[in-house]
């Protein structure tokens, strides 16, 4: 059934709680389909946790997680062969090789044809010459290589990315930003990106939703943020509201 | 760009492929690392070793031993199935722990029953890798041949295993929920069947109480079985069933126990996190 209605993500007064934390706090925001956009905020802001509600691995305290439709995590296996994600935080096992990994996650996420998708995302990412490799003796870049590699096997609607660019050098950071515009375009996905990096997110995001202790405190286009803030860099609207001078900015 | 609702139902089916995906990745494991394998043998055929010629001096030395041909033997061997079946279910869980590919796991399709599945299967795969050479040992050494047993064996075997994916499976949870600080549950938790199983002697040798506990464990069956088969050469059938109903009981428990440790894993983050 096709529906221009329904929301790749759709978040609604979402809580989270750990015993007596709020780590998130009533947040309501909707994806619209073929969209990326960054979430950004600084070390428990709730990022992660947010993201960790969207994927189904975390079941919200209140609220709820709508996901191509689906009400997460409850009826998240109507979904999650659609979705994929990918963070420098979570690996794939080190002693197998590249090929073996992908193999593994190719079969799990229901792929076709499965040496083909290999090959073809071994040729699009560079990864031709890493595929016998034991993943655990890969350089960090090379990992994320992989590691993108595994997320986009399913050709995912709805990609989830952790600070994917992160520990790597510049060079590296914007070759995978390239490949991430370029699945994005020709898939027509979903992007959900959660980042520190305000170079990344002002080159690849057309929305920003800023948290702060468990709350979006802004959402918009990068462009209206820089506009509003009256500043020349995502990372200096960043700051302002990271030390709380959001408010005294907005009003000068 | 629209967006295709799931509108589907939620499908229930339990996927042979995603099963054999993660078989696969296991075996993968397994293939890569010849330490991971020598240490499938290693300690069983040291075990089996010590009893065997513990055994062969003492029925040199006494005439009920003599007569109880293979009891020591035998008991290592089931006690080995027992233990190397749990260890073999919880070792590949801890796999996924120590390379920090739980989240990519949960976040796929795969389903719990399909990932409890794929472990009990790979339990099977090192218990034949450590169990089948160290039984073909004791019929060089000893003359003791594990398998001259027929279907008594077939039968000890299944009720061992069923206790250990049991235990197995409740002990993942424990660690699902609690993080690595539970590991060390993984490695111990199933002596504690060694002294109340009444692997090496019967259990009328236990005070009446203990008897109590030894008998609602279904391993004390099978080790009971054992040594009526090998000493009055009769296989009592009672017994085996028994176990099998004891067996039910407790995979029951151990399933629906892994299911609320998994329910509370994701209500408290331990799902995202794979350290202690």
């Amino acid at each position: 059934m096709m529906s221009a209605t329904v929301p790749a993500v759709a978040v609604d007064r979402l809580v989270k709680v750990y015993k007596d934390v709020p780590a998130v706090a009533g947040i309501s925001f909707a994806l619209a389909p073929g969209s990326m956009t960054a979430l950004l905020g600084g070390n428990g802001a709730g990022k992660t946790t947010t993201i960790a509600m969207i994927m189904g691995l975390l079941e919200p305290t209140a609220g709820s997680v709508s996901v191509l439709g689906a009400d997460m995590p409850r009826q998240r296996y109507r979904v999650l062969h659609r979705m994929n994600f990918e963070s420098p935080y979570v690996e794939m096992p080190r002693r197998l090789t590249v090929r073996q990994n992908l193999e593994v996650f190719a079969r799990l996420y229901g792929v076709a044809d499965v040496a083909g998708r290999i090959g073809a995302l071994a040729q699009d990412l560079d990864l031709g010459d890493l595929l016998d490799r034991q993943t655990g003796k890969l350089s960090s870049g090379q990992r994320t290589r992989a590691a993108l590699a595994k997320a986009l096997l399913n050709r995912p609607e709805l990609l989830l990315l952790d600070e994917p660019t992160a520990s790597l050098d510049p060079d590296t950071a914007d070759w995978v930003r390239a490949r991430l515009e370029r699945y994005r375009r020709e898939r027509g996905a979903t992007v959900l990106l959660a980042s520190h990096n305000m170079v990344e997110v002002e080159r690849l995001c057309e929305r920003v939703i800023i948290m702060k202790k468990g709350e979006i405190v802004d959402d918009d286009t990068p462009g209206a943020l820089l506009a509003r803030f009256g500043r020349a860099s995502l990372e200096q609207v960043f700051l302002d509201v990271a030390r709380g001078e959001a408010g005294a900015e907005v009003a000068r | 760009m629209s967006v295709k609702a799931a509108r589907e139902p939620e499908p229930a089916a339990i996927s042979p492929a995603r099963i054999g995906a993660m078989v696969l990745r296991y075996w993968y494991l397994i293939r890569s690392s010849w330490p991971r394998l020598l240490e499938l043998v290693y300690w069983p055929a040291v075990q089996m070793l010590t009893w065997g010629f513990l055994q062969l001096y003492i029925s040199q030395n006494a005439g009920f031993f003599a007569r109880a041909g293979g009891t020591f033997i035998g008991a290592v061997l089931l006690w080995d199935i027992l233990f190397r079946g749990q260890l073999g279910f919880s070792i590949s869980f801890l796999e996924e722990m120590w390379s920090r590919n739980l989240a990519n796991l949960m976040m796929s399709p795969l389903k719990p029953i399909e990932f409890v599945i794929a472990l009990m299967i790979m339990s099977v795969v090192r218990l034949a890798i450590g169990v089948v050479p160290v039984t073909l040992l004791a019929l060089a050494f000893f003359g003791f041949n594990l398998f001259g047993l027929g279907f008594a064996l077939a039968a000890f075997f299944i009720n061992l295993l069923l206790t250990s994916w049991a235990v197995g499976i409740f002990v993942s949870g424990l660690v699902l929920r609690n993080g690595l600080g539970a590991e060390n549950l993984a490695w111990t938790i199933m002596f504690i069947f060694l002294p109340l199983t009444c692997v090496y002697y019967p259990v009328a040798v236990l005070p009446g109480w203990l008897q109590a506990v030894a008998w609602l464990l279904p391993p004390t069956y099978v080790f009971e079985g054992m040594r009526a088969l090998l000493i009055d050469h009769v296989f009592r059938l009672d017994l085996m069933l028994q176990s099998l109903a004891l067996n039910a009981v407790l995979f029951t428990a151990g399933a629906a126990g892994f299911l609320m440790l998994l329910k509370s894993a994701r209500r408290s983050g331990s799902l995202m996190q794979s350290g202690e």
